[in-house]
């Protein structure tokens, strides 16, 4: 139990995807203007994350590695290099099924996501926690909740950059720096208060 | 009128528009103001009648600062003169030049050559922040047309001392160039940022050279001399080391320990806490956050203590006293600009700024000192939480609406 515990605990803060590796950031930079659009967001990439993490390591750990066709009789098969694409091949099935579920039932978040919810199926934070999953070598249950804490870790990291862009629309930012350019400062301004979490070992 | 007033007067003309230094009326408006109150008002709403303004509130946090800097010139003199004479060494620099020069000497027993010795440990590092903080400051208001107030002197003499007392004043000028730079006037001077923008270049200074600001050997101004401050031998050792070292919880309560320039005394952050309330241009409810964020995330640590990680065992009235966190949760973290502005907010904010501390402290063996990165966490949580309490507020009159 403490071991999934602080495994969760790494996920969201001292390896948070957005802030400390710099992943998913077009979609970090582009949803970050409302808070609750971007909460939105986050709430949607934790179930995507929830559910590719696990899913991707059963296929990996089922039919993709190496030996991992034993079941079937076939142990000399390794398939490990048809990964990158099933693991995309299943965030974008995930991410059609998540649309058609906000379409019905929250539109108002569904229109408010806009292009950027089918983005997310190539958004590098996704793939990239499938494949530190696989790196890792985590077993089911760790792959769900390192799926569940990337994702908090992202949302969490996503929704302050929200609250911070809406209170500086009351800055009076440089013109050449207005949009994306100070919001790539305050992101890494932002990187820098997470510091605070790197070197805790868990 | 005074001879003063009356040559602001007459040179007055040439900054106005289309006068011979127009480019430089920010100069001209800095110097004005700094030495008499301005006389234009409000013209466009929201009126507020009040005697206070940015220029008397930032005054008024250097005077709470005046007991903080007495003090950072005598214990940083203090604890140089105490190693000159452990080691039996002279001072060789300009500054062992002078004091020797005017028979002042390096005797740790007389108050007076600690004084002066910290002064002139200290005077270089703050003149650095000055000149060089005061450039970009001066320039950004001339090219961007805004004004250069009184925030600057704030941030100038709070990243002044939270160094340690021999920092290279290259990396000084580099640390408040960021801080002011990218802390504060890319976003369009003060009151626009989201950061503390002394915090911001202690902290780029803190990634980027730590071998300068952190260890054991910065904390006294004498080469080759190592002295871990309390909070270093926490990490190490846990309470047992800081009481091998002989330093008594008094000791470290009025501030005789090595450490940061302006840090090291609580008694001295105290009066000048004292100041900062009364007149209340800090906000209580910060202070009180951090002080229950800290005995409550310190008295569940003392629970859950181990050996693996001995600074899990301090007691909360012992975190109060070393390192800088009474400093941070004074003038830090009650910053108007970067902390949260609601007052559910505030308590809220000091909280989770009091339980980062402790946290940092204790679990991360990479930083002895957790304040300074809390703070920072906190500020970017500060508008968020804001934005929590006015949304709950906003459905709670809704319901009382509805329900009426």
């Amino acid at each position: 139990m403490a071991n999934y515990f602080n495994l969760f605990i790494s996920a969201v803060f001292v390896e948070n995807l957005a802030l400390a590796f710099f992943l998913g950031m077009c979609t970090f930079l582009a949803i970050s203007k409302q808070v609750s659009a971007a909460f939105g967001l986050g709430v949607a990439v934790v179930f995507i994350q929830a559910l590719t993490v696990p899913v991707n390591h059963l296929i990996y750990y089922y039919l993709l590695r190496d030996g991992a066709l034993a079941w079937a009789g076939m142990p000399e098969v390794n398939l490990s290099f048809l990964g990158l694409i099933c693991y995309i091949g299943v965030i974008a099935a995930l991410v059609q099924i998540l649309e058609m579920f906000l379409d019905k039932y929250v539109p108002a978040l569904y229109n408010a996501l806009g292009v950027y919810m089918p983005l997310i199926t190539v958004n590098c934070a996704i793939l990239g926690g499938t494949l530190f999953m696989v790196e890792r070598d985590y077993n089911l249950g760790e792959s769900i909740t390192y799926g569940i804490g990337t994702g908090v870790g992202w949302a969490l990291a996503i929704t302050a950059l929200a609250g911070i862009r809406e209170k500086l629309k009351y800055s009076d930012i440089p013109a050449g720096l207005q949009g994306l350019g100070i919001t790539f400062i305050a992101t890494g301004l932002m990187s820098l208060g997470f510091m605070a979490f790197s070197g805790i070992q868990l | 009128m005074s001879r003063m007033r009356r040559f602001l007067d007459s040179i007055e003309p040439q900054f106005h528009k289309g006068g011979r230094f127009e480019k430089y009326y920010a100069v001209y408006e800095m110097v004005d103001t700094f030495m008499y109150s301005p006389n234009n008002s409000t013209r466009t709403a929201p009126h507020v009648r009040d005697t206070i303004d940015l220029k008397r509130m930032m005054s008024y946090v250097v005077v709470a600062l005046i007991p903080c800097i007495i003090w950072a010139w005598f214990n940083s003199g203090y604890q140089a003169n105490l190693a000159l004479a452990e080691l039996g060494v002279a001072r060789d620099d300009w500054r062992g030049g002078l004091l020797s020069m005017f028979g002042i000497g390096f005797n740790p027993s007389n108050p007076f050559a600690n004084l002066v010795h910290g002064f002139l440990l200290f005077l270089p590092i703050y003149l650095t922040t000055l000149i060089v903080g005061g450039l970009w400051e001066v320039l950004f208001a001339t090219v961007r047309n805004h004004e250069v107030n009184e925030g600057f002197l704030v941030t100038s003499m709070l990243f002044t001392l939270t160094l340690p007392p021999e920092m290279p004043l290259w990396m000084v000028a580099v640390g408040i160039s960021f801080g002011v730079v990218i802390g504060k006037e890319v976003f369009g001077g003060t009151g626009k940022n989201f950061l503390n923008p002394a915090l911001t270049g202690r902290a780029f200074l803190y990634f980027a050279y730590p071998a300068e600001i952190s260890g054991d050997q910065v904390w006294v101004a004498v080469d080759g001399w190592s002295h871990a401050t309390p909070l270093g031998l926490g990490e190490t050792g846990g309470m047992a080391a800081i009481a091998e070292s002989g330093l008594t919880w008094w000791q470290a309560f009025v501030g005789l320990m090595p450490g940061s320039l302006g840090e090291t005394s609580t008694l001295a952050i105290l009066i000048g806490m004292a100041f900062l309330l009364y007149t209340r241009i800090a906000s209580w409810r910060i202070m009180l956050g951090v002080v229950i964020g800290v005995i409550a995330t310190s008295l569940l640590f003392n629970l859950l203590a181990s050996d693996a990680r001995p600074m899990m065992a301090m007691p909360f009235y012992w975190h109060f006293v070393v390192g800088g966190l009474t400093f941070g949760l004074v003038f830090m973290a009650t910053d108007p600009v970067s902390a949260s502005m609601t007052n559910t907010g505030r308590l809220v904010f000091g909280i989770l700024i009091g339980f980062m501390t402790v946290l940092i402290r204790a679990i991360n063996p990479a930083f002895p000192e957790g304040i300074m990165l809390a703070i920072l966490f906190a500020n970017l949580f500060a508008p968020l939480i804001d934005y929590v309490v006015i949304q709950s507020n906003i459905r709670r009159r809704e319901r009382r609406h509805v329900s009426a």
